[in-house]
Formats: C-alpha cells, structure tokens, sequence
C-alpha cells in the first residue's frame, strides 16, 4: 500500500530542522571529542597534540580511580536498595484492592520532578551536622546519639544514596507499576487455583512478565548511576567532599575540562565513561538475550 | 468477604506500609516548606513549624514572608531575574524541540525518502551517546562559534532530540494511519496543514507528556546553563540557587524559600497534567 504522490522534498523539510542542529552539535562535537581526547588544551582556544599520554595518564590518576569506584559503589547501592524498594512498593501499590493508587502514585513519584541541584540544596540541609533535620530528629529518639553528626564529611556515599533513593524510588516504581499492571490476571488466578501460593505465583508469573521492562529500568538506573554529577556536587557545596568521598566521573570531567581548563583530558575522561557504559548496555542486552 | 480477619489484618499492614513509605517521601516537601516560611530566630525552634502558644500550639510569629522578600529584593542575586530567565529557557526549548521532533518522528516513520534509514540509525545510536561525553566539544564549538554566554549557545543544542524524534517516530508509526494522511492529501490539504491539522492533534498525549519532559529537563539543566552562561543576569534558577547558598550560607530560611520557588512551578505543573505524564512516560516502555 504506497501512498500518493508528495512532492519530492517534503521529508527532507519536515526531518530539516532536527538534522541540521544534529549534525553541528551533535556529530560535530561527537568527532570533535576523540580528536580532543589526544590533546592537551587550556581552555578552547589553546591546545597541544600529546598523543595517547592523557589515557596513559588516567590509568595512573588516583582520583579518576577514585572516582570510578565511587560510582560503582553508588551503582550498586542503586540497583541493590533502589530496585528493590521500587518493585516492592509497585507490588504493594497493584494489589487489586488497595484503594487510592492514584493518590500513593502520584506522591511517591513527585520528587523526581525536583531538579538534581535543588535536592541538593535541600539534602544538604537535611543532612547538616548541627542544624540538620535529620540529626535532630535521631537526636530526639536514639537516647545519646551524638550533638554533631557528620554526614556530609564522614559519611558521604550514604547521604548521597539515601538522597537519590528519596529522588528515583518512586520514579521506578511508576515503570514497575505499569508492567505489573500489564501481567494477565488469569494466569494469576489459574495458578492460585492449582494451589501455587504468593510467592511461587510471584516468581513464576509476575518475574518473567516483567522482565523486559525490569531490564530496561535496571539499564536506565545504571546508567543513570554513572552520570552521577549535580546531586553529590551541590549536595557537597560544590565540591567533592573530604578526600574525595564523593567525587564521581562527570564531577572529575567537569573539574578538569571546565575549572582546570584541559577539555582535552576531560574528553578521554568522558571516552572512558562511554566505554563503560556501552559495556554494561551490552552486558545488560547479553543476559536478557540468555534468560 | 470483609469479615475475614487475617484479610483486614493483611490489608492495614499494606496500607501502614505504603502510609510509611509516603510519609517518608513528602517530609522532606514539608520540612521545605516550613523551612521557608520561619524566621530566622525561630528557625531552630521545632523541625517543622515554631511550636508555641498560638493558636494549634504554633508560634504564629515565629511565621514570615520576610524570606522570599529579601529573595526578590537582593540586589545582588536578582532571583526574580533567574525565575523569568527559567521560565523562558524552559518554554521556548520545550516548544521548539518538541515541534523539531515531532516533525522529525513524521518524516522518519510516514515517508520513504533516501536518507530515512541513515538518519533512523543515527537517531537510535545516538540514543547511547552518554551527553557529558559531549559537554566538552560542545563548549569549545560554542566559543568558537561566539555564542558564549548568549540564550542562543543555551537553546540551540538542546533542540535536536533524538530521543524525542525516536518517541514521536513510534508514536506516529502506531497511530497515524496512512489512509488519513492520503485521504488529506486527495482532498488537496497542503503537507504542512496536514502535519499541524490532522497528524498532530492524533498524537496529542505524546506531544503533551514530550513537552513535560523537555520542560522539566531544561527547568533542572544545571551544567550546561553553568558553563555557558557567564553574566549573573542570564542565569537561571538552578545556578543561581547554588550562589543563593554561598550568599546566606546560614541564613537556611531565604535558601529554603529560594529552592521552593524553583521546584513549585513544576509540581504545580505535574498535578495539573499527571495523568496524561505517566501513562505517556510508561507507553513507551511497555509497549516498544
């Protein structure tokens, strides 16, 4: 079935403005990035070919390891807490005869409206040693917890994965919900009758029926996880806290290409955050593919 | 049915656990909130409101709007400046690239023209390239093009979507049927009149939850406006509200008051369009 005639350019004026500003600032700086990432620049008027040395540098750059463990660890925290709780709230939430969804729904999901750097802000209050909400709240029921608790000095990859579990829980869970609510009754129903209980029902059912968006929200949180940036930077006072507990990749690209001025160290910094993440899409792929 | 006491005593637990999990999630909304509105002798006074004896036991004058006057009035943050620059960043990327990509999900999923494969693969490639790869070129391009600090350096590469064009492409693919776009076109409807008069108002929900997410991401967008943007007049709120804090670094009520004026628009935003968010922002998820 083809259809009639249109003159010859009406694809091309519709696709126009969307290919233009693609090809100068999307493939542009995209080529751009791989010729950066074999020089040594100060600032974007200035800069040295230097070959492979910011790659050789990084193997050695303690910091950039640093980093990169920091987001593992914030990683796996996400996918370890913040998974779990998502899927389990949206267990909760489907249940046939919990009235009010909508009502749960829509406040849990709020906070991801809340722009990253204003979370910070408000976390970093929250998490004050002194003044903060809750320390004084621990204070007034954990009879001798301490006057001043260190959070944001001592104990910061927990603040941050208690801030963007307070930010992405419900967000999930909004995806989990409506793969559950997508999973065929009947089935349920059937195996109910059969004598499989909750559990067993859960497991056997409800996994596989949502497994192709449980593995598009895993992929998604994890690569959300290793473009950590605006949340740890404001939640810190624009900074990487003490000795670097909460420096992240993009944090330590954007102080070396914009505070330091070497776009071209923070190019390989950000190949090398690429190649990460295109191995754990593709990891990500291989093992949906298996099950 | 409802007489069965282990089925009410399961149903209370539920309810007690997904009441505690909401609790949870909007105490720091509230904390915000009274937070904004104490003053600042009675700021350390209780958690939330001044606890006092005052009518419902709140110190009613511990309560004042002073925060958000000396928000608007501080010569030196214009933070009245940074809500109207926000206000106008945010709208004016959401309309654009959401227009672009509707336009661009069309060609790619109605017509078949020569580069219609190449630049479907394009799109979804480029759907993995992680975006702080790009910060850097992006930047240096923008100085050389001498669009530093300008609304133009800001908006223009945030308007080709390819997330958007690929969201709009399955949308179309789905539910734009050919024989209506055919059926216009033997009527003698022009090809921009059958776009604007008969393809979009078919896509409504997927332009309505677009818009959202486009306005949302550009009302939170931190780095780029950061980089750009250079003279304090031009920025928006969530750079200025990062030096709203090394201003009153202990004046927490103006901070506070500050931060609820940046996140209040787009809650009141979503209450209004929730419902067609959500379902718009999960259809993709579920059904591709």
């Amino acid at each position: 079935m083809r259809s009639t005639a249109h003159p010859w350019w009406v694809p091309y004026f519709f696709v126009s403005p969307f290919a233009l500003i693609f090809l100068v600032f999307i493939s542009y700086p995209l080529v751009e990035s791989v010729l950066l990432s074999f020089e040594q620049t100060y600032g974007p008027k200035t800069s040295v070919f230097i070959g492979m040395d910011n790659f050789r540098f990084l193997l050695k750059d303690e910091r950039f390891w640093t980093a990169v463990k920091n987001n593992c660890v914030f990683a796996l925290a996400s996918l370890g807490l913040q998974l779990t709780l998502s899927l389990g709230l949206a267990v909760l939430l489907n249940h046939p005869k919990v009235k009010a969804k909508a009502f749960f729904r829509l406040i849990l999901y709020a906070p991801s409206l809340v722009g990253t750097v204003f979370v910070g802000v408000l976390f970093n209050l929250i998490f004050h040693a002194h003044d903060g909400l809750l320390n004084s709240f621990l204070r007034s029921i954990i009879p001798g917890f301490p006057q001043d608790f260190p959070w944001l000095q001592n104990y910061v990859m927990t603040a941050i994965v208690l801030s963007s579990l307070w930010l992405y829980v419900g967000y999930n869970m909004v995806f989990f919900l409506a793969a559950l609510q997508n999973v065929e009754q009947e089935l349920n129903e059937a195996a109910a009758i059969d004598g499989a209980n909750a559990w067993q029902r859960f497991v056997h059912i409800t996994i596989p029926a949502i497994a192709p968006i449980a593995g598009f929200v895993v992929l998604m949180s994890l690569i959300g996880s290793f473009q950590l940036f605006e949340l740890p930077f404001i939640l810190l006072g624009r900074s990487s806290g003490p000795e670097d507990r909460g420096l992240t990749l993009v944090m330590y690209l954007y102080e070396n290409g914009f505070q330091v001025g070497d776009l071209g160290y923070a190019s390989a910094i950000g190949w090398v955050l690429s190649i990460i993440l295109i191995i754990l899409a593709v990891a990500q792929r291989l093992m949906v593919r298996e099950d | 049915m409802g007489k069965n006491p282990a089925f009410n005593l399961g149903m209370l637990a539920l309810y007690a656990l997904l009441g505690f999990f909401a609790l949870l999630t909007l105490i720091p909304f509230v904390y915000l909130l009274c937070a904004a509105l104490k003053t600042q002798e009675a700021f350390f006074s209780s958690h939330f409101l001044p606890t006092g004896d005052g009518f419902a036991g709140i110190a009613w004058s511990g309560l004042t709007l002073g925060n958000f006057a000396k928000l608007f009035t501080d010569p030196n943050i214009r933070f009245g400046r940074s809500l109207l620059n926000s206000v106008f960043f945010a709208s004016i990327t959401a309309t654009l690239s959401t227009v672009f990509a509707a336009m661009g999900g069309y060609a790619l999923a109605k017509f078949e023209f020569r580069l219609n494969k190449l630049i479907t693969t394009l799109v979804v490639l480029c759907l993995v390239v992680p975006p702080s790869l790009l910060i850097a070129p992006a930047f240096k391009l923008i100085y050389h093009l001498g669009m530093l600090d300008s609304y133009t350096g800001l908006v223009l590469p945030a308007l080709a979507p390819a997330y958007g064009v690929f969201l709009f492409r399955q949308a179309m693919l789905r539910s734009v049927p050919m024989e209506l776009i055919d059926a216009a076109r033997m009527d003698g409807c022009g090809e921009i009149g059958i776009f604007f008069n008969i393809v979009a108002p078919l896509i409504r929900p997927m332009i309505g939850t677009f818009m959202m997410i486009s306005f949302l991401q550009a009302w939170n967008n931190f780095i780029s406006p950061q980089i750009i943007l250079q003279s304090p007049e031009k920025f928006p709120l969530a750079v200025s509200i990062a030096q709203l804090k090394d201003i009153y670094s202990t004046d927490y009520g103006v901070i506070m008051a500050g931060t609820l004026v940046a996140i209040a628009p787009v809650l009141c935003l979503f209450l209004l369009l929730q419902k067609e968010f959500i379902s718009g922002l999960t259809s993709g998820a579920v059904k591709g």
